[in-house]
């Protein structure tokens, strides 16, 4: 009987410091260190575009949202802007919207950026880094790609080709 | 099989060396002189079953063998590390690959393919910490328990081949054997020993206390290893950098938006021959003057936002406090913290040109520049005019020979200008750039004459909110407790008993035996019992063959 | 005179009646077969001298103290010293508690070496960068300091212990390895003497060279070129010194390395020629100094030592290391190569204690373990500061 009891409670102490060891290693590599992660809300933000109308995340609900940070001196940045110009029409019919966050530059820097490539989606500048450190963004380009629900389906960095972009609109649409 | 009972009639756990209650050795001592007194002779629970498999891996952990190879190896494992720098060190924007091949040769090479250039992040390394910290949740179990029991359940009374088989042992004849004991009683008692009679024998003891020192230390040791498990919970640890310049307000990142500093000044001063404690001239003059960094300082302003936290919303401001950061004195708020961590001297910040007339030098007004929010057009009046075109704020030639910015600081700003005059309505276009300008439409008539840069400092501030160091310090004052009153306390105890007539005195005491036979010394001289012999140096003397130096084992 | 000049002095004083002392402990050995009487007065006088020279080398640490407006504990020089300074006074608080007048016979030889050491890295008083400025540069530097001293102790009676029990009659790994230690020892002597010798005659020689970034720069050595730097070439102002035998490659220090290897050359030559003279192996020789040593006490001298030491260790070294750590560095521990060679010290001897509370590892076992143990003490403060760059590195020279 004694010895039942024994086993018992020594079953449960290695159960536990197994159970510790194992979360640590598990939070140490196996999960990605973002403020905002996968299945959370989007943190809400209010931001000015270049024609100087508000956009507002939450205002957005109902459709789907490809979050996209971006900066005029980022080479990827600037490959895959063309893809997402080409496909926002399109897409912004069926319910997504397209919004490119500049992190802070000078306005005069987008707007050249903008009109060279034609750009028609909004874009808006995070001058204060606010929306930045909200989403604690590090590489550029990053993207979130937010559901009807304001949901964050998933995070991408790194430069996307064409099919890239149309497959993850595609996956956000309402 | 499962218990042992004594001759004294107390029933000891199978496995026990001597029992429990009177000390009568159990086990076969063989031709062992002295008793081992570690834990008490009392039976190690891992020792004595090892059926199941979770008895097994119990017994592997509870193994002070095992608990000794996992400090050794980890030992080892932490002096690679140290064999060249580890990855946090080494400057950021580099290859790791690269650096590590270039600056150590082949051994750079094999230390980066085989992981160690980030060794204390390895699995493998938090791995070895973490089984030493089940090693010592399982050690300490393993004896706390039974060496409880046993110093709980020792009686006053020893079995006569307990005491003989003490280091300190001593018989003695006494004319007067209860006048004997009442003085020493009373001796003991004045030396702050815990003095227990029965029948007429004595126990003293003195700093038991003391015997769970190494357990309250591996508790402060266990707490403190938890501290830094929960550190990758998310939200318990915040490490983040903010970069700030003068005259400028930001929100300090971590901290979800609600609070916001603005950085009056960055100050920089170093040690300089003349206004500084002339003792330092000899240490000034090796290193250069003004080479000796004094002081880094940001004094800033710390503001709350009121209402509702919206990213990117112009922000509500209340002043919390203005407070200097330097280094060694960080800002303290709501649990967060800002270091004084780095800082860039002078970076631009606005740049003034002149339009002039190449020709006659004459000028036709200033233009101002700001590097973070260029203004489009420019109006001097007089049918004077500037355009900003494009502008590059750190400006390169990219693969295609196109001008572009590597980033959007202002380390090396470039414009294209379009000036407009009464005499030039179309106007003239030109490239300029720090040291350089370049028309690249043929010979203009205007230039834009470099007329003044602003500049401003730029302090690199951390934000760190911990929550684990509360847990960290608890553990480690624990851990200092449990280690003082384990080292610098001993268990003392001393038997005195009646044996036939005579007077039979052992001593033991975990640690210091030097100590406790001083105090034997004064505790016994002049009551006319006998100095206890050290049986294990007579016993080491016999074991040289007696003949050293001439000392005899008598 | 001024503070600065005063305190030099004191110091010198110190050393001098250090050295003195060890003679009288000495004297405390070798007149064993008289009176007990006249043997006390030997060790009685060597305490004494021991006693004036520590207040004396206490007089010089607070003259620098009010010289420099901080704790002189701020360089290599200073942090060394104030480490032979508290090896004297751990000495002095054991020999009051056990009265073993051996112990300063070697303890004492120990500190002169390690102050000896000290005093070959740039002496003058140096201001404080941001990152010192702090009280809890006295306190942790104090504490650490104070805590390796009482460890060294250990080292010390486990010297003694091993000197006496190791068999000297033929060859084996155990005089081999004593043999080791004494020749370290030698070389650190080696090391000061090249030192000075060198630095007495003013000699120089600079080399322009190319680093391992291709940058050219110029080095200065202060003895002879044996190694010579990567492509280095003498310059006009150091014609006619010694051209170097052998060119290192960029990534090494070639100038670091020449002194190791001159002092390497002056303590090789230094232990032949004292084998020579003696005609048996060092350890052997001073084996008479400790025929009456008692092992047991030996034994528990240098235990207690790390009994005491350890916590003192645990609190200076990485306690209070990481309560200024987290105000300075804004964390607490950072991997810096000295913060995990204390560690490694600390794991170190928390190994020697299991081994020695339950595994019962007494006598040579324990007094081995003393050895490597003051070994990694040593490590740290030596080839950490010196050869391993981190936060902690005092200087690059």
């Amino acid at each position: 009987m004694k010895k039942q009891q024994r086993l018992v409670m020594r079953t449960a102490i290695l159960l536990v410091l197994l159970a510790a060891i194992g979360y640590t290693i598990y939070t140490n590599f196996f999960t990605e260190k973002t403020a905002v992660a996968v299945g959370s809300t989007a943190p809400d933000f209010v931001l000015t575009d270049l024609k100087g109308h508000e956009h507002r995340l939450s205002d957005y609900r109902g459709k789907g949202v490809f979050l996209n940070f971006w900066g005029t001196w980022c080479k990827p940045c600037e490959r895959e802007m063309p893809y997402m110009n080409e496909l926002y029409p399109i897409y912004k019919k069926q319910g997504v919207e397209i919004l490119a966050v500049n992190v802070g530059e000078p306005k005069l820097s987008v707007e050249k950026f903008a009109e060279r490539f034609g750009l028609t989606f909004p874009i808006v500048i995070d001058r204060q880094d606010q929306v930045l450190n909200a989403y604690n963004v590090g590489p550029l380009p990053t993207t979130f790609l937010i559901d009807k629900n304001g949901e964050v389906k998933q995070i991408i960095t790194g430069t996307m080709t064409k099919e890239d972009i149309e497959r993850h609109l595609e996956s956000i649409k309402p | 099989m499962e218990h042992v009972k004594c001759e004294c009639g107390h029933v000891n756990p199978h496995g026990t060396a001597f029992c429990e209650s009177c000390g009568k050795p159990l086990a076969d001592l063989g031709e062992k002189l002295i008793l081992d007194m570690r834990y008490e002779g009392s039976a190690r629970r891992s020792q004595t079953y090892k059926k199941t498999m979770i008895d097994q891996i119990w017994a592997f952990f509870s193994s002070v063998k095992v608990g000794v190879a996992l400090i050794v190896i980890t030992l080892i494992a932490s002096a690679i590390g140290t064999i060249f720098p580890q990855q946090m060190y080494i400057p950021p924007n580099v290859d790791p690959a690269e650096y590590y091949k270039q600056q150590y040769g082949w051994a750079g090479k094999l230390y980066y393919e085989l992981g160690f250039n980030n060794l204390y992040g390895s699995w493998w390394y938090i791995l070895l910490i973490a089984l030493i910290g089940v090693s010592l949740v399982i050690c300490s179990l393993d004896r706390v328990v039974p060496l409880y029991r046993a110093l709980k359940r020792q009686g006053v009374k020893r079995h006569p081949r307990f005491l003989e088989r003490q280091r300190l042992f001593g018989v003695s004849h006494v004319s007067d054997l209860d006048k004997t004991m009442a003085v020493l009683k009373e001796r003991l008692a004045a030396r702050r020993y815990h003095v227990r009679e029965e029948d007429g024998h004595l126990l003293a003891e003195k700093g038991r206390f003391s015997r769970w020192g190494p357990y309250v230390n591996h508790i402060g040791l266990i707490i403190f290893l938890i501290g830094a498990m929960l550190r990758s919970v998310p939200g318990m640890y915040i490490d983040r950098v903010m970069w700030i310049p003068e005259g400028e307000t930001k929100e300090i990142p971590g901290t979800n938006g609600r609070y916001f500093l603005k950085s009056e000044k960055f100050i920089f001063e170093t040690y300089e021959k003349g206004k500084d404690n002339e003792v330092f001239n000899a240490a000034i003059d090796r290193v250069g003057n003004g080479m000796i960094a004094k002081n880094y300082q940001t004094n800033v302003v710390l503001y709350k936002r009121v209402g509702p936290v919206i990213p990117g919303a112009k922000p509500k401001l209340e002043k919390v406090k203005e407070y200097p950061i330097r280094v060694n004195e960080p800002l303290e708020f709501d649990h967060y913290a800002l270091y004084q961590v780095d800082f860039r001297l002078n970076e631009p910040k606005a740049m003034s040109f002149q339009l002039a007339d190449k020709q006659s030098g004459k000028t036709f007004g200033t233009v101002t520049v700001d590097l973070y929010d260029p203004k489009e057009s420019y109006n001097l009046g007089h049918g004077y005019r500037v355009e900003l075109l494009s502008y590059f704020p750190d400006f390169e030639f990219d693969e295609d020979g196109n001008p572009s910015t590597k980033s959007r600081v202002p380390n090396n700003p470039a414009f294209v200008f379009k000036m407009y005059a009464p005499d030039r309505p179309k106007g003239e276009t030109s490239f300029v750039a720090i040291q350089q300008t370049i028309e690249p439409f043929g010979n203009n008539k205007y230039k834009m004459a470099f007329a003044g840069l602003q500049t401003r400092n730029v302090s690199g501030l951390t934000v760190r909110r911990d929550f684990t160091l509360w847990i960290l310090g608890v553990g480690g004052a624990i851990f200092m407790i449990g280690l003082i009153q384990g080292m610098y306390w001993n268990h003392r105890r001393i038997w005195v008993q009646r044996v036939n007539g005579e007077l039979w005195v052992a001593a033991h005491t975990n640690k210091n035996w030097f100590g406790l036979k001083n105090e034997l010394r004064r505790l016994l001289d002049g009551t006319g019992v006998m100095m206890p012999a050290d049986q294990l140096e007579n016993d080491k003397k016999a074991g040289q063959g007696g003949q050293v130096h001439g000392h005899g084992t008598a | 005179m001024d503070m600065a000049q005063l305190s030099s002095t004191l110091l010198y004083i110190a050393f001098v009646l250090y050295l003195i002392g060890t003679f009288f402990f000495g004297g405390a050995i070798r007149d064993k077969r008289k009176e007990r009487q006249e043997k006390d007065r030997w060790s009685q006088l060597g305490i004494s001298v021991t006693i004036i020279g520590f207040l004396a080398q206490v007089g010089y640490f607070v003259t620098r103290w009010i010289a420099a407006g901080h704790a002189p504990v701020s360089n290599l020089f200073e942090f060394t010293t104030f480490f032979g300074m508290m090896l004297v006074a751990a000495f002095i608080i054991i020999y009051f508690i056990y009265r073993v007048s051996v112990l300063g016979l070697f303890a004492l030889p120990v500190a002169l070496l390690v102050i000896a050491y000290a005093s070959m890295f740039p002496r003058e008083i140096s201001p404080l960068i941001p990152a010192l400025q702090s009280d809890w540069l006295h306190i942790h530097v104090t504490t650490a300091a104070a805590g390796e001293a009482i460890l060294a102790i250990s080292f010390v009676a486990g010297l003694i212990y091993l000197i006496r029990v190791v068999d000297q009659s033929k060859p084996s790994k155990r005089t081999f390895w004593l043999e080791v230690v004494m020749f370290c020892l030698i070389t650190t002597l080696g090391f000061v003497i090249v030192s000075t010798a060198f630095g007495l005659s003013g000699y120089e020689a600079k080399f322009t060279w190319v680093d391992k970034n291709k940058q050219t720069d110029e080095v200065s050595y202060d003895m002879p070129a044996l190694v010579g730097p990567h492509k280095g070439e003498l310059m006009k102002e150091s014609a006619g010194r010694m051209e170097p035998l052998v060119e290192m490659p960029a990534i090494i220090n070639a100038r670091k390395l020449n002194t190791v290897i001159w002092s390497l050359i002056a303590g090789t030559a230094l232990y032949i020629m004292l084998r020579i003279f003696l005609r048996k192996r060092v350890a052997a020789a001073l084996k008479p100094l400790v025929k009456n040593v008692n092992l047991d006490l030996t034994d528990e001298i240098s235990y207690r030592a790390v009994a005491i030491g350890f916590p003192v260790f645990t609190l200076g070294a990485l306690i209070f290391a990481m309560i200024w750590a987290q105000i300075a560095w804004t964390r607490f521990w950072g991997w810096d190569p000295k913060e995990v060679w204390a560690l490694i010290t600390w794991l170190f001897y928390a190994a020697f204690l299991h081994l020695r509370l339950s595994k019962g590892w007494h006598g040579e076992k324990s007094a081995w373990l003393a050895v490597i143990g003051f070994a990694i003490i040593m490590f740290n403060l030596v080839a950490v500061n010196l050869v391993i760059a981190g936060l902690h590195s005092y200087a690059g020279t």
